[in-house]
């Protein structure tokens, strides 16, 4: 089944970011469509993670407008983006260490949960009740992921290619229906690559799930993503489908420098 | 041999989840409450009442206290003695100033009081974090008992802000023995002991945990810091606060607020560093070694120094006792960094294979 692609779901206009007089991000618009995989490509300082950290709500835009959803966006927390369907997954693997892959996916479906602490402290009733329904949602993304057998073992003990797929599950938790990818492939082998671009592709194909994604391997960028953007120290100097961005030639410069 | 859960097949995620999943270790603990309910009351002697028993008990709920705040969900405490002055304070304030208020009532109000300063106090840390928060919680150690010293109504003035606790009357039952305190501590503990195993398995305790480990990521998952930091204060100083009351009334009998000194609070803190963060079984494990070993050497050392004929004084005797229990402690913080209750872990898994290597 071929997917459709849908409407524009998050429009992102003139947004620029500066941290006191360094200039992050400036005068940057795109937009990501519904069901798309959407790809942010640039050299390293480009400004990719803090476009990611601008459409989570981890840093605020001194200029421009984001749009989700047909609604501009205010000033908003973090924990509001996730309760609003944004999940993500971080660049330096940002997994809850002192707990387990269980715990660590379980927190991530904390803003669907309803119960109160104090029905927490006496468990029986509704607390238990709400812990085995989205202990069953948990699990589907445990069989998903095919990360069975580490259920009960503490994140800290697994290795790097294992982490990162625990936290692609922790973000999966949430049921989110955007999901920001930064990096999801750093420092894998090809076969972990493989496996991962698989899930990728799984979760946009079967759940629908808009993806928007970091990442430097430029083979699995051109063939898994829909569209692709490309920045180069805080500028947008390329932006379409995957063809026409490797043929762009101000990307070809800025990837392997002009000739002079 | 003993200890392994092979064959015991978990068919649902609830029979997954319990409170404690091995059988083994279900009937641990039973068997220690049945023990600590039906058997110690009926063979203990005063002495162990009163000088071993109850303070471990209350130092056990202070740590856990703590532990809650400190070990789960990551927020540095140096505060926990005025929690405890708190606590002891208002169940004496509620008992003179309400009549005939139920006991059980005023350790649950003054655990709130201690829950509502906690959180005032807790503030700090929506900005700060590790040592510069625990340095800013001292604040509320020097405030709250500079307070109790200051202001002559929190102890009914009296001079020098002593307090002598009242009766402990639960609906005209009064608890005077201390056989029948001990009991009514214990009951206290063991239920707030199993709340705190309930809140830390639960999406409040997990949501502890990814503040401690990650702040940025659990704010990204949909943690709200401020209400999550907040609500570990407000916990940890209700179990602080009841510690702090059953101290006053079923330990010491009368207090001062100089009793809760910021060596009372180091106390606490100790006994978590070396029963282990964030473990409930490591509070009453730290609370013991911290509470009991001094008193273990107490006794010991005279009796070896007599045994083996040393003409050691009584003064050099309590001089060796301290150096016994410094180098202790640092013996086990070598061994293990991560508490007694990591060890007692680690001993598990061995027993899960004993007698076989592998």
């Amino acid at each position: 089944m071929s997917k459709t692609i849908g409407d524009v779901i998050l429009d992102l206009q003139n947004i620029s970011l500066r941290f006191g007089g360094v200039k992050a991000l400036t005068d940057i618009s795109f937009d990501v469509r519904e069901h798309e995989i959407r790809a942010i490509i640039g050299p390293n300082g480009a400004g990719k993670s803090s476009m990611l950290n601008v459409i989570n709500g981890v840093y605020h835009p001194q200029e421009g407008i984001i749009i989700f959803r047909g609604r501009e966006r205010k000033k908003m927390e973090p924990h509001q983006a996730a309760t609003q369907g944004i999940a993500r997954t971080f660049q330096n693997i940002a997994l809850f260490k002192g707990m387990t892959v269980l715990d660590n996916l379980m927190t991530g479906r904390i803003t669907r949960m309803k119960t109160r602490f104090f029905e927490h402290a006496l468990w029986w009733g509704r607390a238990q009740r709400e812990e085995l329904e989205h202990r069953k949602k948990v699990e589907e993304v445990i069989d998903f992921l095919e990360i069975q057998h580490i259920r009960k073992t503490p994140v800290s003990r697994l290795p790097y290619g294992l982490q990162k797929r625990v936290e692609l599950g922790r973000a999966l938790a949430a049921e989110p229906s955007m999901l920001l990818l930064d990096e999801p492939m750093a420092g894998m082998n090809v076969e972990e690559k493989q496996d991962m671009c698989r899930f990728i592709l799984d979760v946009n194909d079967q759940l629908g799930t808009t993806i928007v994604l970091i990442e430097h391997d430029m083979g699995v960028v051109m063939d898994i993503s829909d569209r692709v953007v490309v920045l180069d120290y805080g500028k947008k100097i390329g932006d379409g489908v995957p063809e026409e961005v490797k043929n762009n030639p101000e990307v070809i410069k800025a990837y392997l420098g002009a000739s002079h | 041999m003993f200890y392994r859960e092979a064959g015991q097949f978990k068919s649902s995620y609830a029979a997954d989840q319990q409170l404690f999943p091995i059988r083994q270790d279900r009937i641990g603990v039973l068997l220690l409450l049945a023990i600590a309910f039906l058997v110690v009351p009926f063979v203990a002697g005063e002495y162990w009442f009163s000088a071993i028993l109850i303070p471990f008990l209350i130092f056990s709920l202070a740590a856990l206290g703590l532990n809650l705040l400190t070990g789960y969900a990551g927020q540095l405490s140096l505060g926990s003695a005025a929690f405890m002055a708190v606590g002891a304070y208002a169940a004496y304030n509620f008992e003179l100033r309400v009549d005939g208020l139920p006991i059980l009532f005023s350790f649950a109000l003054a655990g709130l009081t201690a829950a509502g300063v906690g959180i005032l106090f807790g503030l700090p840390s929506l900005w700060i974090k590790g040592f510069y928060l625990a340095v800013a919680t001292l604040a509320a150690q020097f405030f709250i008992v500079w307070c109790l010293t200051k202001f002559p109504w929190f102890s009914n003035h009296s001079s020098s802000g002593v307090i002598s606790t009242q009766k402990v009357t639960l609906f005209g039952y009064a608890f005077t023995s201390p056989r029948e305190k001990y009991l009514l501590v214990l009951t206290i503990v063991t239920v707030l002991a199993l709340a705190a195993k309930n809140l830390v398995r639960s999406s409040t305790g997990r949501a502890w945990m990814a503040v401690r480990d990650m702040d940025v990521a659990a704010s990204v998952i949909g943690i709200r810091l401020m209400p999550t930091k907040l609500l570990a204060f407000a916990v940890s100083s209700f179990y602080c606060g009841v510690a702090g009351a059953l101290y006053a009334f079923c330990y010491l009998g009368s207090v001062e607020p100089d009793g809760f000194s910021l060596d009372l609070s180091f106390r606490v803190l100790f006994m978590i560093i070396i029963g282990g963060m964030g473990s409930i079984l490591g509070s009453f494990l730290g609370a013991a070694f911290i509470l009991l070993l001094p008193i273990f050497l107490d006794i010991a050392l005279p009796w070896l120094a007599g045994a083996l004929g040393l003409p050691f004084s009584n003064a050099t005797v309590s001089h060796i006792q301290i150096l016994l229990f410094g180098t202790l402690i640092m013996f086990f913080l070598i061994v293990e960094p991560h508490g007694l209750a990591r060890l007692w872990q680690i001993a598990k898994e061995k027993l899960r294979l004993w007698p076989f290597p592998h």
